[in-house]
């Protein structure tokens, strides 16, 4: 379990540009969850993973993971964190040097890693023949399965994945989701998934915390947070184009796929054939 | 006017050579509104970077108003046409304070300052970003610092933009943000170009362009390519959600063809 405690972070702090990025932010994520954590540019979210992987000195409050400090080292094992547009830091000269460095850097031995680089692809749904290609020489969907593999292969326990597929095209993005909630999590991983598109949230996550100016405006389901208008304009997001669309239709529920909507509409619209 | 003839764009590389555009031929008139999609490596962004000549056709041509992209003499020509903004503001601002940013392609055109000056302030003003011209572009968001990129180009009075994926990177509210820009210059009469992931954005065209494998293979208005939900899943677009849903109810109820927006469908129920 990870849990996060009064935690606080000023930029800058005793300088003229002093800035407030979290203010007192306090919450859980359980074991093999998917918590989204969704707010706008500037709302706080990538200083929170950055502390939660332990990549910036905590100032005030505290963070546990499985019991210990995130000060302690010993969380880079536990912790991996995908950055955005992850394909940027890709460097070697294969597919499987790229996704084994981490791993090597660990220590671990050449059949140990070997073992990892294939397992970190095969979740990923990179093809095995790819091995030996040059990741330069790959598609853009396919380079960030690369990258996302570098992380898996170092078999964290807490994946926290800041915007997978942003820049991806709609067929990339789908599959690369697939893949991300499918066979990475069923391996058992627990994912924090940093988004602001909602429709990724309500397929996916089972909760979501929704960061403005610093500080949380919204913890619980998708479900609960897509009837909250007021509190998804202040955060400067919106709901689902599925939820758009029942407002528009004066149906006051809310739905997380296409076939929960058309079973609500229909009921909507079967109660009015009766009224008349 | 645009107009491309038999256009083919050709990677070269030691490993062989990569056909990115093919059999590519479209005329687009002054004050169109056209949005491109396609998945990637479609040749989308080759593409846009034809139209000011940033590449030339391998072969066949491009003529922006007549003007031949390929011919060396009108390369300044073109680039007084047409103005391009690209996905990452980060990679497009150069200068350290906002308004030089804006200022950057005048300065280079050799125009007078007190012309810059003007030209500045209202490209400034018409992204609304006047308040921040003293801001260094460093501070702003990804929504602000691509309206920056947008007022370098407005200033510069191109009468075509060409957008590649201007929103990509963008929060919701920079993509809102963003597109009503874009909404507002084309009512101002500029020529649109608009590259685009998000199927929402390309329903505010007039005219799609559909690529798959370096070829334009669809040319219609929004209504026509989003409401044919079997083409959409072949290519692997999702069909906008008020076209899914007026699909499935159509088994139940009578609904008029082609819904393409909830409003649409929220008339329709009624």
């Amino acid at each position: 379990m990870i849990s996060v405690k009064n935690v606080s972070y000023t930029y800058m702090k005793g300088t003229p540009f002093e800035k407030t990025a979290l203010e007192n932010i306090s919450f859980d994520v359980a074991e093999s969850e998917v918590l989204a954590i969704a707010g706008h540019t500037g709302s706080g979210k990538s200083t929170m993973i950055q502390i939660m992987a332990g990549l910036i000195n905590l100032q005030s409050g505290s963070v546990e993971i499985d019991g210990l400090s995130v000060a302690d080292k010993r969380i880079r094992r536990l912790v991996g964190i995908v950055f955005q547009y992850p394909e940027q830091q890709l460097f070697e000269e294969t597919v499987e040097l790229d996704i084994g460095f981490a791993p090597k850097n660990f220590g671990l031995s050449y059949i140990e890693i070997s073992a990892r680089v294939e397992e970190a692809m095969r979740q990923v749904g990179l093809p095995n023949d790819l091995k030996k290609v040059s990741p330069f020489e790959l598609s853009g969907g396919q380079k960030r399965r690369v990258a996302i593999a570098g992380i898996l292969a170092l078999k964290p326990k807490y994946l926290i994945l800041d915007e997978p597929t942003a820049g991806l095209d709609p067929l990339a993005k789908e599959n690369l989701l697939k893949e991300i909630f499918g066979a990475v999590k069923k391996s058992g991983v627990t994912i924090i998934l940093v988004s602001h598109n909602m429709e990724d949230i309500a397929r996916f996550a089972n909760r979501v915390i929704v960061l403005a100016q610093g500080k949380i405006l919204f913890n619980g389901t998708p479900r609960e947070l897509f009837a909250q208008d007021k509190i998804l304009a202040r955060a400067g997001l919106e709901p689902p184009p599925i939820n758009q669309l029942l407002r528009k239709l004066n149906i006051n529920e809310q739905a997380l796929t296409l076939d929960e909507a058309e079973k609500i509409i229909l009921k909507n619209l079967n109660k009015k054939a009766c009224r008349l | 006017m645009i107009r491309a003839e038999n256009l083919r764009y050709v990677y070269k590389s030691s490993s062989g050579d990569k056909v990115a555009l093919d059999d590519i031929n479209f005329s687009i008139d002054d004050g169109e509104f056209v949005a491109i999609i396609g998945t990637n490596g479609s040749g989308k962004s080759t593409l846009a970077k034809q139209f000011n000549a940033l590449l030339i056709p391998t072969d066949g041509k491009i003529f922006i108003d007549g003007l031949d992209t390929s011919d060396e003499k009108n390369l300044w020509h073109v680039r007084e046409k047409v103005g391009m903004v690209f996905q990452n503001p980060d990679s497009e601002i150069v200068a350290a304070i906002v308004e030089d940013d804006v200022a950057f392609g005048l300065e280079n055109l050799g125009i007078e300052p007190d012309k810059i000056r003007e030209r500045v302030d209202l490209a400034l003003d018409s992204v609304n970003m006047s308040d921040y011209k003293k801001f260094a572009p460093s501070k702003l968001s990804g929504g602000q610092k691509q309206r920056i990129a947008i007022a370098g180009v407005i200033a510069m009075n191109t009468k075509i933009i060409v957008f590649d994926e201007p929103t990509a990177m963008l929060d919701p509210m920079g993509r809102r943000e963003i597109l009503s820009l874009v909404k507002k210059l084309h009512t101002q009469g500029k020529t649109i170009i608009y590259i685009t992931h998000f199927m929402e954005e390309a329903t505010a065209a007039q005219r799609v362009f559909v690529m798959e494998g370096g070829r334009i293979i669809l040319d219609e208005t929004p209504r026509e390519i989003f409401t044919n939900v079997k083409e959409m899943r072949r290519l692997g677009f999702d069909a906008p959600v008020a076209v899914e849903l007026a699909e499935r109810l159509r088994k139940k109820f009578k609904l008029p063809p082609k819904i393409l927006t909830a409003d649409e469908l929220a008339e329709a129920l009624k």
